[in-house]
């Protein structure tokens, strides 16, 4: 599938390459060349490991790279508008009201000096700086209703150390919902969580995709998430996408033997903990990566050829694709 | 001029009161300074506490005290001339207790001391307490004024190294305070008082008498502190901008300026504060030396010139107000710490 920014799309990433500077070495390529859309009113999901370059695109996303990192080529439109071209300023402007981040670690992404109230109210006061302190305090305790939190009075004036790390996650939503924005970026949000509590926040941010139509770019490891979650869902690997596909034919007919591999890897309530298959060996170093495919050397098809060069992003179906030379092949072990 | 002293400390009060309010204003902390007003109880446990630890601490500070006496040499051979005969020193012993074994002299002492009665100063033939308290708002006020001076210049660099580190300015700031911490301060202040009221006259050479004579030694003392304070800064604003909340800010779409100063500068403080609180009374002890080259009419001149006259019940009361300036500073950084971290506060 060759991947053209389309018109009706929120945000459509084109060919983003996404750099760090390396000591004296040439610059790590984290996110490498890739493409793909978030309609309004879309849940898309993120999948991979740690170092698959998922997190690094989100920041691309939101501007928000960390240690010199920087966008080497593509382009990132938003509502048509080129994010690489624009000023600081510009992108300033529309991170929290354009866009906002929900980060993993609710025990840290909260300042732990500041009030919850004023933490929400920060966020209003950047967008709408015209109301009146006492419109502002109502907003935040909506807010604060909004995202499902009891005694959302009180709670208001709490310190973040007061509150379990699920109320902290909402109150993250809330800060993140603060500017109404059009895209949510989830970074990982539930991953700190307990079962109970992620389930939780998971309704919540699918209640408030459908309700608001807020485009959701969703950050996960964890595919029994985004079965719960995801319209769409892309698998990246070492900075690539390997296999993009809508959530019901991902879980329905996977391609890539990576993804097989985390489906294997995932316990359900059919398998036995113990007969769980992890998929042998590390995700590779991001800056040595191997040559060719560079899943090869913990993939149970390859061959020669793979080590040869990196395939395609090929199409299998209409709006299914795979970056394998081998699609579906060993999809059989996974209906066992 | 002690009438001039008070009107600079109140002065000196209103200002950090200003500077303080400005801040609690920007982080809703109002509430939190009323915090011990509500909780009066609180507060008062904590003050019994901490007085409970005080007790031992003065008890080990009298016992040093007293011990100095004997350090420094037989007093009854320094106060009387050197052809006294060995029934005039036997007289002056007894007459000054010095005979008692020396369990009885400490605790005569450590009643005396409860008793205000810190002995006589046989030079001035005034109670020793009496010629510290005199003098004591002076180095007091010098220090404060020092402490602002550092303040000033080390927060600023300090968060302007951090932001920029490993750059040109990181390294520049860096250097500067190490040779600011390198040089000592009676360099300093006969460097200023040469340049700044010798050959360009605009500040007076020593004294005390107005606000502008306030300036040179207040620089000179508080050099060395900020250049100390300065890589503190750095280091405690480094280890707070890489914390997710100050992503958390810049994606809320805050301007960069505010996210350092609101949410990397507070949450950087607490560390600040300890440094502040701990290096409160070491600037005393540099005042010392300070208050001499500007001729500055504090408990520093009074020490040097009781040390160099084995005046030691003065050496003695300078002592005891330092180490009770410094036990009082700790507290205050305590309760501080209480206003200023809600993890302390509600819990």
């Amino acid at each position: 599938m060759t991947h053209d920014s389309h018109q009706d799309a929120l945000l459509s990433v084109n060919h983003l390459v996404t750099q760090f500077p390396a000591k004296g070495k040439k610059n790590i390529t984290v996110v490498d060349d890739i493409s793909f859309d978030v309609k309004p009113g879309e849940i898309v999901a993120i999948v991979g490991e740690s170092g698959s370059g998922k997190s690094i695109t989100s920041q691309s996303i939101m501007g928000l790279l960390k240690s010199g990192g920087t966008i080497a080529n593509g382009e990132i439109l938003y509502q048509g508008h080129n994010l690489v071209e624009m000023s600081k300023k510009e992108r300033r402007k529309l991170r929290g009201k354009e866009m906002s981040m929900i980060f993993q670690e609710p025990m840290s992404s909260l300042n732990p000096m500041l009030r919850v109230k004023t933490q929400i109210a920060e966020a209003l006061k950047i967008h709408v700086p015209k109301q009146s302190p006492k419109e502002r305090m109502e907003k935040v305790i909506e807010l604060l209703k909004q995202v499902e939190i009891p005694n959302a009075e009180t709670v208001a004036t709490y310190f973040p150390h007061q509150l379990s790390g699920g109320m902290r996650q909402r109150v993250m939503i809330a800060i993140a919902l603060a500017g109404e924005p059009n895209l949510l970026i989830a970074d990982e949000p539930t991953t700190a969580l307990d079962v109970t509590t992620q389930a939780q926040i998971l309704a919540l941010i699918k209640d408030l995709n459908s309700r608001n139509g807020t485009g959701v770019i969703f950050i996960t490891h964890d595919l029994s998430v985004v079965a719960d979650i995801a319209d769409r869902v892309l698998v990246m690997y070492a900075g690539k996408i390997v296999e993009e596909a809508t959530v019901y034919d991902l879980f329905e007919n996977p391609q890539h033997p990576y993804t097989m591999g985390l489906m294997k890897a995932m316990p359900t309530l059919e398998t036995q903990s113990d007969l769980l298959d992890p998929i042998p060996g590390n995700a590779p170093d991001i800056a040595n990566k191997p040559k060719g495919c560079p899943f090869h050397p913990r993939c149970p098809l390859a061959t020669e050829k793979c080590v040869e060069k990196i395939p395609e992003l090929n199409p299998i179906l209409n709006d299914h694709s795979a970056r394998c030379i081998y699609p579906g092949k060993g999809g059989n072990n996974h209906e066992q | 001029m002690t009438f001039q002293f008070i009107l600079n400390i109140v002065g000196l009060l209103v200002f950090v009161n200003f500077v303080k309010l400005y801040f609690l204003k920007q982080i809703n902390l109002i509430n939190s300074a009323t915090y011990f007003l509500v909780n009066w109880g609180d507060f008062l446990g904590y003050l019994k506490r901490s007085m409970l630890q005080i007790i031992p601490s003065l008890l080990i500070l009298t016992l040093i005290i007293f011990a100095l006496v004997y350090v420094a040499g037989d007093p009854v051979s320094q106060m009387l001339p050197e052809n006294a005969t060995a029934e005039d020193r036997a007289i002056l012993s007894e007459s000054l207790g010095l005979d008692q074994p020396f369990h009885i002299q400490y605790f005569q002492y450590v009643g005396d001391l409860i008793r205000g009665d810190f002995g006589m100063s046989y030079q001035y033939q005034e109670p020793a307490l009496e010629l510290v308290t005199e003098r004591l708002t002076a180095t007091i006020a010098l220090s404060l004024m020092a402490m602002l001076v550092a303040i000033f210049i080390s927060i600023p660099l300090g968060i302007l190294a951090a932001i920029k580190r490993n750059t040109i300015i990181d390294f520049l700031v860096s250097g500067v305070s190490v040779v600011g911490k390198a040089m000592p301060n009676f360099w300093i202040g006969i460097m200023l008082i040469l340049f700044f009221a010798v050959t360009l006259p605009i500040f007076p050479v020593s004294g005390a008498d107005t606000p502008l004579h306030f300036i040179l030694p207040s620089i000179t003392l508080g050099v060395a502190l900020a250049a100390e304070m300065t890589r503190l800064v750095r280091a405690s604003v480094l280890e707070v901008i890489e914390q997710e909340y100050v992503q958390t800010a810049r994606s809320k779409g805050q301007k960069e300026s505010i996210v350092i100063g609101k949410h990397v500068f507070l949450n950087s403080l607490i560390p600040i504060v300890t440094i502040i609180g701990l290096q409160f009374p070491q600037l005393i002890g540099g005042a010392i030396v300070v208050e001499t080259v500007f001729a500055w009419p504090g408990i520093g001149r009074l020490l040097l010139t009781a040390i160099e006259t084995s005046d030691m019940a003065v050496v003695q009361a300078i002592v005891f107000v330092i180490a009770i300036i410094t036990i009082l500073a700790n507290m205050l950084t305590d309760i501080i710490y209480r206003v200023l971290d809600p993890k302390i506060k509600y819990n």
